[in-house]
């Protein structure tokens, strides 16, 4: 394939500044008719905006675009839609307030005499979703009462019906279960043996050597180079995205081992002992002991209740089942005030909703917990304040260490520590942690599996969910799995292996099959 | 020289100076303060006397807009704040005794108390959004207002009364006493304590806010009371200014002057940071430019027109397009440095 | 992975309940305002016998024409997750330019598309304000607001007298049928509400105005031109409500600048009533129209039961509360 002379989109030197940051140095970009072209980096290395200046969302400083042999300059996103270049969105994209049909067909739909004719359009929806597979949607129905698989495949469906030559999908799988990443694919895959170049930005690699034909590298705004998957070694994907060597990795590993060794004989009372704890539509009722210092992973796929078991046992969500006892005493958690209280911390999976409070500065970022705790009528002097958030600052190793600056200029990396920061000041006996390293560069994912290590060490409890089951293994000194919303297996992690807990998640605490062919979800450094 | 510039309160106490150049310029005696039976009197002095009803308001207004709320009823929930005091005052035997005038203000802010608890009730229990769940109130709070008055302006005579809007203490005008104790209170309120964080972290961010253990319910209904009580108070200095309760006019429009008074001052919409400073500033601008239409001898009724052009000056120098054209910036992006996709999708 | 699309959409059933739910949730508000208005009549019928007649229905029409005008402007704001406070005072301003050009001995013919002009303009700053300066339409509007109050003024401290034909045309005339009359004035607004239905559902711009209200940022990325129809939207409430002044002006045979005094609280009110949602995205002008004979109907049997007419704002306060509480109960189910 690599032998088509005539790339479909060809960028030359593209750059883009914004103010006091260059975010794209001189980048050469190419895409093929038919290939998948995934596009790889840590956050930062400027695949947003490689993909804005393609698209016509920024308008880039220097360098050339040719799309189909001409130079084109785009003056918005519609004006590349019109080119031929349609983009798919991680988050929100389409409109859940209307119909299936509207959603693909806005904005073109076929008019008769000056009206809309809804009859052709939705006939030309369901043509673009049936080209998709998707016939049985119903596309009358608002596109809000869709899962949001169904509604990345309908934005998927709008660039088939805008005969998109080119088709950027930014992280399209990330919120998806495996079933879903599947059916994905097979849709992706049908849309380049249609001749579609598709652009592919993903955070699995797995994903990325199972897709894409041809991959690009950038790093902190710049070009590394343009490989095909099966000339690159996944391990030297990894060190050419960071820089940075895999055997600071297995230290971890062997200290989390280290420490799981040390500790064996269990406490008399364990920390939390939650029994038959469970709530509606989130998690079956599960029972669970976390001993003091023990560090507990969570695996399962997302939508598996990892979340709705974190929740639940902060008091984040009110349990509709079951008690938790905290050394020893029965606690009612119903609110993450009461969970704090208890010493039970939650650090929520969405950073920019449940985690920073971007107009505050880093300082109050750190002391706001600590000081919703004191109530407001006891203030912590701002003093007080910046000492805090000095000290954690250096601690997790945040760069640069600017305890005035607006936590939400901050990279998602350096946001996730200061939300970490903002825990820790309450000095917490159990630390729950949901995928604490999503969406973070791999330098601040070690540092933060790093720090985890260091406070289970110094007598901490940690829970620590993360969709990167090597992340897990890694460091977990006990593995619960979780499947469909229950807790499936709980399991010590001394001899365990990927394949083990894959045959676990896939099918539940007794694997009779062998086979672990399951698609993603095995993170960055797989294998 | 830059930095000040950028400062926020740099346009708003700019337009404020220019608006007293405009006005000494115009007629010299503006600045000039002449003592008069132990009391100040000025042109100054009365701008200052006649903001409290304002500021009151503007204040309470504040802390809602902090919490990305906004309180449509104050205008409504001042003409009940002065509907109850006066007709209390009227039925009582002895309308010039202190301890009559005394009940009468704590029964017209209990009222004011309660409604604005029921903001605060349907705002952060039920869920409301702020616009619609005070707009209840505003429609409600005005036929409320007639049904306590009967429809008809009851007008009183009692010189306790009279003294809260137009007695004097040490030369000062008592009003300006009642306005400046309530920004300090405020003040102390808010930024002694953790308060003012606790707000507007719940303003930026309310999930975020309820994960760190902040009790974002308290804080809004909190708010929501205060606004209440605030307006209250102002319709207490509206109706001893005139000493009658006009429940049809009361408060017209004072929920916008408030509101105005916010966004001038530096304070978003959106919620999050706010600026007590920047609300004094914008309150005394808007009363102010009152003051200059009349002095220039333009009839008091186009005041409007002036506010129109404050508005849309403001707004447009606060405008990120226009900062940016000013600035030739040429993207359409936001300028944040990481994670720009995100950045701007999030808003 | 034998039947992938199965495990993403569910069964046939599940579809289809998720369609009907979906056609039921979004008229859900609207069929809640007809059937308070049924009731309303049915009750007022009961009560005071001899209730709805030809007369009481025309008339309902007939003191509401210059509402149903503004709503059908403030729909397309509000559907864009917008608010246009302006209206009221836009018809202050309309009707005083018109009486005062009038008294100059200006034509009708002039005259008339001057007034509407007028409203125009204003929702055009306002426009350019939201559209352009991405200035909250709370601001924005509140300075056309005060723009046009203020510009009211200018044109007259005081009541202007219209004794124009061309104006009184559009109430004084009366088309009968038996005990059934409509004005000019009606016929005008109702027109404004079907050419509105049929811009808001059958042309793209409609469906942006939706988009938009779903979510700006993604109508954007979806390539629909956000501010042109930002834009438009502020001025077709502009224009709406130079046209209510017009007919306002003529039912009240003056120009005043009084008027209007908190009547875009009335439209706003009227619209929220009718089921459309503040936050944008989701309503219908049918909706906005039905709000607003509620609200004509309560003043109605406010004034038949001869109870004080500030019961009005309180009943209206009230109703507004049911309908938000219901509407919140409405979307949290959906979310669920």
């Amino acid at each position: 394939m690599s032998s088509i002379p005539h790339p479909v989109l060809k960028a030359t030197g593209l750059t883009v500044a914004f103010p006091g940051h260059i975010a794209l140095n001189a980048v050469d970009f190419r895409m093929f008719p038919g290939e998948v072209h995934a596009l790889l980096g840590e956050n930062g290395a400027g695949k947003s905006t490689l993909i804005k200046a393609l698209t016509g969302v920024v308008r880039p400083d220097g360098g050339t675009v040719v799309l189909g042999g001409e130079a084109v300059r785009f003056s918005g996103p519609a004006d590349a839609q019109r080119a031929g270049i349609a983009t798919v969105y991680q988050e929100i994209d389409l409109l859940p307030n209307l119909s299936i049909a509207e959603n693909v067909m806005l904005g073109r739909e076929p008019r008769r005499r000056g009206s809309i004719d809804w009859k052709a359009t939705r006939s030309l929806a369901r043509e673009a979703l049936g080209r998709l597979g998707l016939d049985e949607l119903n596309v009358t129905s608002l596109l809000g009462h869709h899962s949001l698989a169904v509604q990345q495949l309908v934005a998927i469906a709008r660039a088939v019906a805008m005969d998109a030559r080119v088709l950027v999908l930014d992280e399209p799988a990330s919120s998806l279960d495996n079933d879903e990443v599947t059916e994905l694919f097979r849709v992706v895959r049908s849309l380049a043996a249609h001749g579609v170049a598709i652009l592919f930005v993903s955070h699995f690699l797995e994903h990325v050597y199972e897709l894409a034909d041809r991959l690009t590298v950038l790093r902190d705004g710049r070009l590394i180079g343009e490989y095909l998957p099966a000339e690159l070694l996944r391990i030297d994907l990894v060190k050419k995205m960071v820089g940075r060597t895999v055997s600071d990795f297995e230290a971890l590993r062997e200290q989390a081992q280290a420490t799981t060794t040390e500790e064996e004989e269990p406490a008399a009372t364990p920390l939390i002992a939650a029994r038959r704890l469970g709530r509606k539509h989130a998690i079956d009722s599960f029972d669970l002991d976390v001993a003091e210092g023990e560090l507990i992973g969570v695996a399962g796929l997302l939508g598996s209740g990892r979340t709705g078991l974190a929740r639940v046992l902060s008091g984040v969500d009110a349990a509709d089942t079951g008690s938790i006892a905290v050394s020893g005493g029965a606690r009612r958690l119903r609110t993450p005030r009461r969970g704090i209280r208890y010493g039970i911390v939650y650090s929520s999976e969405n950073r920019r909703l449940g985690g920073i409070v971007d107009d505050l500065t880093v300082r109050e970022n750190i002391a706001l917990a600590l000081q919703a705790q004191r109530g407001w009528w006891r203030p912590i002097s701002r003093k007080r304040q910046a000492e805090l958030a000095q000290s954690y600052l250096e601690m997790l190793d945040v760069r640069p260490a600017d305890a005035e600056a607006i936590a939400g200029t901050l990279s998602g990396g350096n946001q996730q520590k200061v939300m970490l920061a903002r825990l820790l000041a309450l000095a917490p006996r159990l630390l729950i942690l949901d995928e604490p390293t999503r969406g973070v560069d791999i330098g601040a994912k070690f540092d933060v599996q790093k720090l985890v290590a260091n406070l289970v060490a110094n007598g901490m409890s940690v829970v620590f969910i993360s969709a990167e089951l090597d992340e897990v293994l890694r460091i977990a000194q006990r593995i619960l799995v979780l499947r469909e919303h229950r807790v499936v297996a709980d399991l010590p992690n001394d001899a365990l292996t990927m394949e083990d807990l894959l045959a676990v998640i896939a099918y539940g605490a007794d694997p009779d099959d062998d086979d672990t062919g399951l698609p993603g979800s095995t993170g960055i450094i797989g294998t | 020289m830059k930095r000040l510039l950028r400062h926020r309160l740099f346009w708003p106490i700019v337009a404020l100076v220019l608006l007293i150049a405009l006005n000494t310029a115009s007629r010299p005696s503006f600045l000039s303060i002449t003592i008069n039976d132990g009391a100040l009197y000025g042109s100054l002095v009365d701008i200052l006397r006649n903001s409290a009803q304002l500021m009151l308001v503007a204040v309470g207004m504040m802390l809602v807009i902090a919490t990305r709320g906004i309180d449509l009823s104050v205008g409504a929930v001042l003409a009940v704040s002065g509907a109850v005091t006066l007709t209390w005052i009227a039925g009582s035997s002895s309308p010039g005794s202190i301890e009559t005038v005394a009940t009468a203000i704590a029964l017209g802010l209990g009222v004011t108390l309660i409604l604005g608890l029921w903001n605060g009730f349907l705002v952060s229990v039920v869920g409301i959004q702020p616009i619609i769940a005070t707009l209840v109130l505003m429609f409600a709070g005005r036929g409320v207002a007639m049904l306590i008055t009967q429809g008809q302006i009851t007008t009183i005579t009692s010189a306790p009364y009279t003294f809260i809007a137009s007695g004097h203490l040490l030369g000062l005008p008592f009003a300006l006493y009642i306005s400046v104790l309530v920004v300090l209170v405020v003040s102390l309120l808010v930024r002694r304590t953790a308060l003012g964080m606790l707000i507007e972290s719940v303003g930026i961010n309310p999930e975020a806010s309820r994960l760190a253990g902040v009790r974002s319910r308290g804080i809004i209904w909190g708010v929501y009371a205060v606004s209440g009580l605030l307006a209250g108070g102002a319709g207490i200095l509206y109706s001893s200014n005139i000493m009658a309760a006009d429940a049809n006019n009361a408060g017209l429009n004072i929920e916008l002057d408030a509101i105005l008074a916010v966004v001038i001052g530096g304070t978003s919409l959106m919620g999050g940071k706010f600026s007590i400073s920047g609300t004094v500033i914008g309150v005394l601008i808007l009363q102010t430019l009152t003051s200059t239409i009349t002095f220039l001898g333009i009839p008091p009724a186009v005041t409007p027109v002036f506010k129109a052009v404050v508005v849309i000056v403001v707004c447009l120098l606060q405008s990120r397009r226009v900062r940016e054209l000013i600035l030739r910036r040429r993207k359409v992006s936001r300028p944040s440095p990481v994670e720009p996709l995100e950045a701007v999708m999030s808003r | 992975m034998s039947a992938p699309t199965t495990s993403l959409t569910g069964t046939r059933a599940a579809v289809f309940v998720s369609a009907v739910r979906s056609r039921t949730a979004s008229w859900a508000s609207v069929l809640a305002t007809v059937g308070m208005l049924v009731l309303m009549l049915a009750i007022g019928q009961a009560a005071f016998g001899d209730f709805i007649t030809p007369r009481l229905i025309s008339s309902l029409f007939l003191n509401n024409s210059f509402l149903i005008v503004l709503a059908v402007g403030m729909t397309f704001v509000i559907l864009t997750g917008g608010i246009d406070l302006s209206v009221g005072s836009v018809i202050a301003f309309s009707g005083l330019l018109g009486a005062q050009l009038l008294a100059h001995g200006w034509p009708s013919i002039v005259v008339i598309p001057l007034m509407i002009l007028s409203g125009t303009v204003i929702g055009a700053i306002t426009g350019v304000m939201v559209a352009f300066f991405e200035i909250q339409p709370f601001i924005a509007s509140l300075a056309g607001m005060f723009l046009a109050r203020g510009l009211a003024y200018v044109v007259s401290l005081k009541s202007l007298p219209i004794s124009d034909g061309g104006v009184d045309w559009l109430i004084a005339t009366q088309f009968t049928v038996g005990q059934w009359s409509v004005t000019p004035g009606v016929i005008l607004a109702l027109l404004f509400v079907a050419c509105a239905f049929w811009v808001l559902h059958y042309t793209r711009f409609g469906r942006t105005v939706y988009a938009i209200g779903g979510n700006a940022q993604s109508a954007r990325l979806m390539g629909l031109s956000v501010t042109r129809t930002t834009f438009i939207v502020y001025l077709i409430s502009g224009t709406c409500a130079g046209v209510a002044g017009l007919i306002f002006a003529s039912y009240t045979g003056s120009g005043n600048p009084l008027a209007g005094l908190g009547m875009e609280l009335d439209a706003i009110a009227a619209v929220v009533i009718g089921g459309t949602i503040l936050t944008g995205g989701s309503g219908y002008v049918l909706g906005s129209l039905c709000g607003v004979l509620v609200y004509g109907l309560i003043q109605i049997t406010i004034t038949y039961m001869s109870i004080d007419s500030w019961w009005t704002y309180i009943v209206i306060g009230a109703l507004l509360l049911i309908f938000v509480v219901f509407q919140r109960l409405l979307g949290a189910r959906r979310r669920a």
